[in-house]
């Protein structure tokens, strides 16, 4: 038991049980089903870019990938532009969002590398070029997205949404990728100390290369997928997951100086960030006091972590 | 004037800012007056007492995700309370600025990350801001649009405000004892703490002052645009972070220039009136705006060059 406790990722979803009951105890367990499944939609999204955001920031202080929404956008049109609804043109369309995660991964870091800019502006000054493009390219149609796929992203498996086992799959993936894979172990080691990591023979550009890349892919994927669940794409989808991609990051328990990441608490962060969300939307707050409860739960969340992070020290 | 490293920090910055002001009377002639002069550089005001905030915090290797929405939340009370009941309105705003202090005690204190503390803090603003002005609209105080708009003789009152905050910064943060302390606190904190210094209050006074100028940005943004609304300012957190960078500041190490930040913040702001001046597709406007900034800190990555060959010779 103790072990458990000593997690990172435990107090999230322990957050994020108790978020479930308090919304559960005000609606009288009418909306369990729902509240559930809505959850584990939600917080797909969410996982996805979380993942993609955890292995940069793994890399170390500094790093960090703003262009996330703005390669969510540019996928979600080009994909559903390219696809005009046609049902036999799913795996192309998709193939061709990750052609453009990876194009925008490999123009971060070349301005990173290149350009020595820090990539906080890298990524910032990438992510106008690339929302430009996608505005260039919808020009603010709302294309619908092929009908297998509208179908797939809104239905269940087992009960259990099919966007939510995605994420999964891909979780346990990066979860593997992290520990049980050279790679892995290479962030983490940048993470740790790049000056070490580089004495140590670690192909440090290479690596951090792969990363920024990785992270576009999955950015690029999610916007795939989320402009499909929405019944199509628009210029601002990517928005609201800027900060949700760093916030399910801290959270989660990763480290934000880097060099130790965490798959799990991704998941506890992401539930808890729409759970808060839908309990104060329950409980019937206006938008002003939810929002300020929102950041005063954030807040409230980080201060136990770092707590529990002193005792043990 | 010697060739040291400071200046030649600050020489890219002041180029790219003429370059842009060329290229924009080249294609404006009309622009080349007191009224064009102006109009050109009226909204860089609350964008560069904003950038010297967000300057404030990085000197102290922290970073500001809640500047936009703080700018707003002020701008909202400015255009309320300030206006309305102009004693309620400074002890709120006080009180905003004791809150900044705390919250740079307390990032300390218990070695939190800033962005995630600062990211939590962004709802609350935008909180506050949505409860106070639900929709767009309130006045702004008469004292503060008559500044915005005054007419001084020779001399547009947007060129003269933006070279006393420059000079007011540089002396606050080069000149004073203060300053030095707030920058050695980036660069070695545990060595300005064996001189004898109070870490706490450095931080806290960094804070404050970071957060008054952040009030003086939102109430002079409010004396602009006569009225204000809860999204007003968002986007000055992405444009103070760049305007420090463009500026010549650094994330880490307290290396910071407050002339040079207010150059930033003119500077992009100049580069959305130059691309609107060349007529190119509003589409590509926002993809422009990262294109330039990518131009210039290239241009300063090949003037560090040259400086370190200066060096060797």
């Amino acid at each position: 038991m103790t072990a458990v406790l000593r997690k990172p990722w435990i107090w999230s979803f322990v957050a994020a049980i108790l978020i479930w009951f308090a919304t559960i105890l005000f609606t009288g367990g009418a909306s369990t089903q729902g509240l559930t499944q809505a959850a584990l939609t939600f917080a797909a999204f969410s996982v996805l870019v979380g993942i993609g955001q955890m292995f940069v920031i793994t890399l170390g202080p500094g790093n960090i990938d703003l262009s996330v929404p703005a390669t969510m956008t540019l996928a979600g049109t080009v994909a559903l532009k390219y696809m005009a609804t046609e049902n036999g043109l799913v795996l192309q369309g998709l193939m061709l969002a990750v052609v453009i995660g990876i194009a925008v991964g490999i123009a971060n870091y070349a301005l990173i590398k290149a350009l020595r800019i820090p990539p906080i502006i890298a990524t910032l000054s990438m992510s106008f070029i690339v929302q430009s493009s996608a505005i260039w390219t919808n020009r603010g149609l709302r294309i619908k997205p092929p009908e297998v796929l509208a179908d797939f992203t809104v239905s269940k498996t087992a009960g259990i949404p099919n966007i939510a086992l995605v994420a999964l799959l891909i979780s346990v993936a990066a979860w593997f990728l992290l520990h049980r894979t050279v790679y892995g172990r290479w962030i983490a080691a940048i993470g740790q100390s790049l000056p070490a990591a580089r004495m140590a023979g670690i192909p440090v550009d290479g690596t951090r290369f792969v990363t920024y890349v990785l992270c576009a892919v999955l950015a690029a994927v999610c916007g795939y997928l989320l402009a499909c669940f929405s019944g199509g794409a628009a210029l601002n989808m990517g928005s609201e997951y800027l900060l949700m991609s760093i916030a399910v990051v801290v959270i989660g328990g990763t480290a934000v100086a880097g060099g130790d990441s965490n798959v799990p608490g991704i998941w506890g962060a992401s539930l808890f960030m729409f759970l808060v969300v839908s309990m104060l939307n329950t409980y019937g707050f206006g938008a002003g006091f939810r929002l300020i409860m929102t950041g005063l739960i954030i807040i409230a969340v980080i201060l136990l972590a770092s707590g529990r992070q002193a005792a043990s020290r | 004037m010697k060739l040291t490293s400071e200046n030649l920090r600050l020489a890219v910055p002041v180029l790219s800012l003429l370059v842009l002001l060329a290229g924009v009377f080249y294609l404006q002639p009309r622009a080349m007056s007191y009224n064009g002069l102006n109009l050109l550089f009226n909204l860089a005001v609350p964008i560069a007492l904003a950038t010297v905030a967000q300057m404030l915090i990085m000197a102290v290797n922290d970073l500001d995700l809640s500047m936009g929405t703080f700018v707003s939340f002020v701008a909202c009370v400015a255009a309320t309370w300030l206006h309305d009941t102009p004693l309620l309105g400074i002890l709120v705003l006080a009180a905003s600025i004791a809150v900044y202090a705390v919250l740079g005690v307390v990032i300390y204190l218990r070695n939190l990350p800033s962005i995630v503390v600062t990211l939590g803090m962004s709802f609350v603003w935008a909180g506050f801001a949505v409860l106070l002005l639900p929709a767009p609209g309130g006045t702004a105080p008469e004292w503060a649009r008559a500044v915005m708009i005054s007419k001084p003789p020779l001399v547009p009152m947007a060129i003269i405000a933006s070279v006393l905050i420059a000079v007011f910064a540089h002396l606050v943060i080069m000149r004073s004892s203060f300053g030095v302390l707030i920058r050695g606190v980036g660069g070695n904190e545990r060595s300005v703490q064996r001189a004898g210094w109070s870490i706490i209050l450095a931080r806290a006074g960094a804070y404050a002052l970071a957060a008054a100028f952040a009030v003086a940005a939102g109430i002079a943004l409010v004396g602009l645009t006569t009225s204000a609304d809860a999204n007003i300012a968002l986007r000055y957190t992405l444009l103070s972070i760049a305007g420090v960078i463009l500026g010549g500041g650094e994330f880490t190490g307290g290396r910071i220039s407050a002339v040079g930040a207010v150059i930033g913040a003119l500077t992009l702001t100049l580069a959305g009136s130059f691309l609107s001046f060349l007529r190119i597709s509003p589409d590509w406007q926002i993809g422009a705006q990262g294109a330039i900034l990518i131009v210039v800190l290239g241009l300063r990555l090949l003037l560090n060059q040259l400086e370190k060959k200066g060096k060797r010779a």
